[in-house]
């Protein structure tokens, strides 16, 4: 996934936080050792281990047909506020013009869908895109988190630690994607999760639950038994905003040049 | 709930181009605009303490504790704002807890903390500690115990005592020399390391921080010196004043310069980024950057200062060119610093469309909290000269003829 | 030794007494006030995860509906509707599985439902069936002829502006107007039942719009003719000219 000359400069950085790290904060705290012994959850109807997944998300702009019925499920399912200001997911309406600009819409985050646009006779071409958080591999949000109240767990999925945050919103700052706000009652920064909360009973999060085109596949990223896997096999695949070297998690088929 | 959503939806009429949904609401505002301003004012201010020590800049003696317990009064107030404006202030403490190493924001404490204590309350304290014992041995009852208190009980006035009180002062400020650059270079780190916004991103912007930081501290203790001494009944002194404006003139353009670097290199390099950015500026930036920061925050007073070295102006109009120029120098940096701030947030991460920032006047976020931030430390400045009584030596000395120089 | 220690200032040894006092206060209390399970997992609280976890279902998932209503995704299964979730159509069920008479599904009747998707948008990927709502019988609901478990047009599509109306109203208003789809498209019959496994076919070569086209053309003498031997040799007629709009410039 990652070329070595990356991974290796990525290690020489960690040991040099590391180095820093060990001068000013004790081990216990440093959580070095992801430890390997799985996690032991409250719900004892769980039996799921983060360091035996790796998730990612597949999102073919050709099949998309904009109905935003992901968008709607995600703010149901995640008791996301209603307002058209706080979104973990939401659809774009790309359309390129024959004069080379590209306009850009999301009526209340394509919660109810879109409406014929009133002169799109030069429109180019057209397209829908989904969006939501990254789950980068090389998060900036968790990397600005002062508190560690954002993290990767060890499946990959970037989280925020309601309980813990402060509210400082320098992850919202730091997210080249749009993908976080705050939430406006308990005033903590909130994204999309994955739907943690399905994946580790086994279901899928409730936007790919919605689609009704299958343009959103989700799956194991190391696992070659997956829907996922066979995705990035069969298409041209694209991530958002490649050159600040986040690596998404979010793989798109059919990426438009004018993606933003 | 209700607040927000009426703070937000007249909002959304007023995005022009494309922004990302979650955009609307605008995260870190004036309050996050005043906490560089006030930092940068407690660096500067000590910087120029320093050159007295450090420097051997004999002429600024007279703005030496001043400056010192300047920079202590606003330091005091400075991380106030940041407390004010998070969700949760009273998580803040986590920071000190598990503070994550990878996060600029985590240092802010350790930062903080340093500068405060190994820095400015010691220096302070090695500088005033023969003023406190004496002041403690001079009074009674809970004023004498105060005294004691703050001068942790020390007694020794041996001459031996007082020249390591000397010797003190000196290595504090020479290590405190490079914890002002840290304290100021991290805000502007804070802010620079943001890869994803390219308003912010950039190795500069530690560094114009800092000498905009020296900027505004120079011009700050050049205001409050010419209003603290008519107040105490006596005479401004001109040799002081001057210098000071000097170093002032120097710094600027220092400042300026880099600033003008700053602009040409993305100008000239004219990244994705970069159509949106001159977008900002020629529309929603105008009035604040090219009118309040450049023309009339930068090169009126440059040029105003430089007037005042070229021809022979008297006295009494220099000192008012001075304080003019001073005032307009805090008009620019606080510009400086909305312009970062807010103008880093008024336009989309999609580089397609800008938006806009609604201040409120009530509400912990609003203008009046604002207002009351930026007046408190000149409160506790006014409390801090009263305790401490920083002249209390050289009056005495103008009290006796006999103790000449 | 006496003598080493009164040698140190006065100064330093205050000061070391309140620097000792304030680190050893910041070490005794910092570990008391570190959440439980810190750094366990990475550097984050480990209970966070079951924070995480503990969102109630909405959505109940296709996999809970078939196991009482397999007549219905029976049904489903069969049609283009296949691969589309119960819930989507019939709001989120997690609640009607804990008590199916408590928590009912909806049945959306409206004609503003099936547009959501099925409204032609110039955005949505071509061949995806879509509708012009206002001139497609524009009183009755969707379910009045289509079955939303089944959904194939009422009687299989006649004509195929049904599911291609975008392309049928440029044409309408184009040169080509008279010309039908099948002269330039042969489309096999299970094109209609599965649109995207069975494709018409498209016309190959140059030479099959200079039929009527080229110059010594024996066909309508009103359309404008070139010499297929010199233009533009090197493109398809398509390359250029839009078929269904061959006038749009």
């Amino acid at each position: 996934m990652k070329n070595s000359i990356t991974s290796k400069r990525r290690d020489v950085l960690k040991t040099m936080a590391g180095f820093a790290a060990s001068l000013l904060v004790p081990k216990v705290v440093r959580g070095e050792k992801a430890s390997a012994k799985p996690f032991d959850w409250a719900d004892d109807s769980i039996h799921y281990d983060p360091h035996d997944h790796k998730w990612g998300m597949g999102v073919d702009i050709d099949k998309c047909i904009g109905c935003g019925r992901c968008a709607n499920a995600c703010k149901i399912e995640n008791d996301v506020p209603k307002e058209p200001f706080f979104f973990r997911t939401w659809v774009e309406r790309y359309e390129v013009h024959e004069n080379g600009e590209t306009t850009i819409d999301c009526p209340n985050g394509a919660v109810d869908g879109f409406e014929k646009k009133s002169g799109d006779d030069d429109v180019l071409r057209s397209f829908f895109v989904p969006k939501l958080c990254n789950h980068c591999e090389n998060p900036p949000c968790v990397q600005v988190c002062p508190v560690g109240a954002t993290y990767q767990s060890a499946d990959g999925v970037v989280l925020v630690d309601a309980d813990y945050c402060l509210g400082c919103r320098y992850c919202i700052q730091a997210c080249p994607y749009g993908a976080r706000f705050l939430h406006p009652v308990t005033r903590t920064a909130e994204k999309c999760t994955f739907c943690y909360h399905r994946i580790v009973r086994g279901e899928e999060p409730a936007c790919v639950e919605a689609c009704p085109t299958e343009a959103r596949i989700f799956g194991e990223l190391d696992q070659k038994a997956s829907p996922l896997h066979r995705f990035k096999r069969m298409n041209h695949i694209g991530v958002l905003k490649p050159a600040l070297n986040t690596e998404p998690k979010v793989f798109y088929a059919n990426l438009d040049m004018e993606v933003k | 709930m209700e607040e927000i959503v009426q703070h937000l939806t007249p909002l959304l009429d007023q995005v022009t181009g494309y922004i990302y949904p979650n955009e609307i609401e605008l995260h870190w505002g004036l309050l996050v605009v005043i906490y560089p301003y006030l930092t940068g004012l407690v660096a500067g201010a000590f910087i120029l303490a320093s050159l007295v020590k450090v420097f051997n800049v004999k002429e600024l003696q007279p703005t030496y504790r001043l400056s010192l317990l300047t920079a202590l009064a606003f330091i005091v107030i400075a991380p106030l704002p940041l407390l004010a404006h998070l969700g949760h202030p009273e998580k803040s403490f986590e920071i000190f807890l598990t503070p994550n190493v990878n996060s600029a924001m985590a240092m802010f404490g350790f930062v903080y903390a340093w500068y405060l204590m190994a820095v400015l309350l010691l220096e302070l304290w090695f500088d005033f500690r023969q003023d406190l014992v004496t002041m403690a041995n001079e009074s009674k009852g809970f004023k004498r115990l105060f005294y004691r208190t703050i001068s942790l009980f020390s007694k020794d006035l041996s001459e031996k005592a007082i020249a390591f009180d000397h010797k003190a002062v000196r290595v504090i400020t020479i290590i405190g020399i490079p914890s002002a650059f840290l304290l100021h270079g991290y805000v502007g780190f804070l802010f620079g390391s943001i890869k994803a916004n390219p308003w912010w991103s950039s190795v500069l912007i530690p560094i114009v921080f800092l000498f905009s930081a020296i900027v505004s501290g120079v011009a700050l203790v050049i205001l409050l010196y010419m209003v603290i001494t008519p107040l105490r009944n006596k005479v401004v002194d001109m040799l002081c004043l001057d210098k000071l404006a000097s170093y002032l003139f120097y710094i600027m353009i220092v400042d300026f310069s880099l600033e003008i670097l700053d602009f040409i290199h993305r100008v000239y390099e004219s990244e994705e980024s970069i159509s949106i950015l001159a977008s900002l500026v020629q529309n929603k930036l105008f009035s604040s950057l090219v009118i309040m920061q450049v023309l009339m925050g930068m090169i009126l007073p440059l040029f105003t200062i430089a007037a005042v070295k070229t021809f022979k102006v008297p006295a009494d109009l220099r000192k008012l060119l001075y304080f003019i120029s001073a005032i307009l120098v805090q008009v620019g940096i606080f510009s400086t610093r909305w312009n970062v701030v807010i103008g880093g947030q008024l336009f989309s991460k999609s580089f397609m469309g800008l938006t806009t920032y609604k201040m409120t006047f009530f509400g912990l976020e609003g203008l009046l909290v604002s207002i009351g931030l930026l007046i408190m430390p000149f409160i506790i400045l006014w409390i801090l000269i009263k305790i401490l009584d920083p002249w209390r030596s050289e009056d005495a000395a103008l009290s006796t003829p006999t103790t000449g120089q | 030794m006496n003598n080493w220690i009164s040698k140190i200032p006065e100064q330093i040894k205050l000061l070391a007494v309140v620097v000792t006092v304030i680190i050893t206060a910041f070490l005794i209390v910092r570990p008391m006030l570190i959440p439980a399970g810190f750094g366990e997992q990475g550097h984050f609280r480990s209970g966070a995860l079951n924070d995480a976890v503990a969102v109630q279902f909405k959505y109940a998932g296709k996999a809970s509906c078939v196991e009482c209503h397999d007549d219905m995704t029976d049904m489903l299964a069969g049609g283009y509707h296949k691969k589309l979730s119960c819930e989507v159509c019939h709001g989120p069920l997690a609640g009607h599985i804990d008590d199916p008479d408590e928590n009912t599904p909806s049945f959306p009747r409206e004609r503003t439902l099936c547009p959501v998707c099925h409204e032609y948008l110039s955005s949505r990927p071509t061949g995806f069936p879509q509708i012009v709502s206002q001139s497609h019988n524009s009183l009755k609901a969707c379910i009045s002829c289509h079955e939303p478990h089944d959904p194939v047009p009422p009687d299989v599509p006649s004509q195929c502006s049904a599911c291609h109306g975008e392309i049928s109203r440029s044409k309408a208003v184009s040169h080509h107007v008279d010309i039908e789809c099948e002269f330039c498209h042969t489309t096999p019959e299970l094109h209609k039942t599965s649109p995207r496994q069975y494709r018409p076919s498209k016309p190959q070569n140059r030479e099959f719009c200079g039929q009527c086209h080229t110059k010594n053309s024996k066909h309508n003498t009103k359309a404008p003719r070139i010499d297929l031997a010199t233009h533009e040799t090197r493109y398809d007629c398509w390359q250029c000219h839009y078929p269904h709009l061959p006038e749009a410039r």
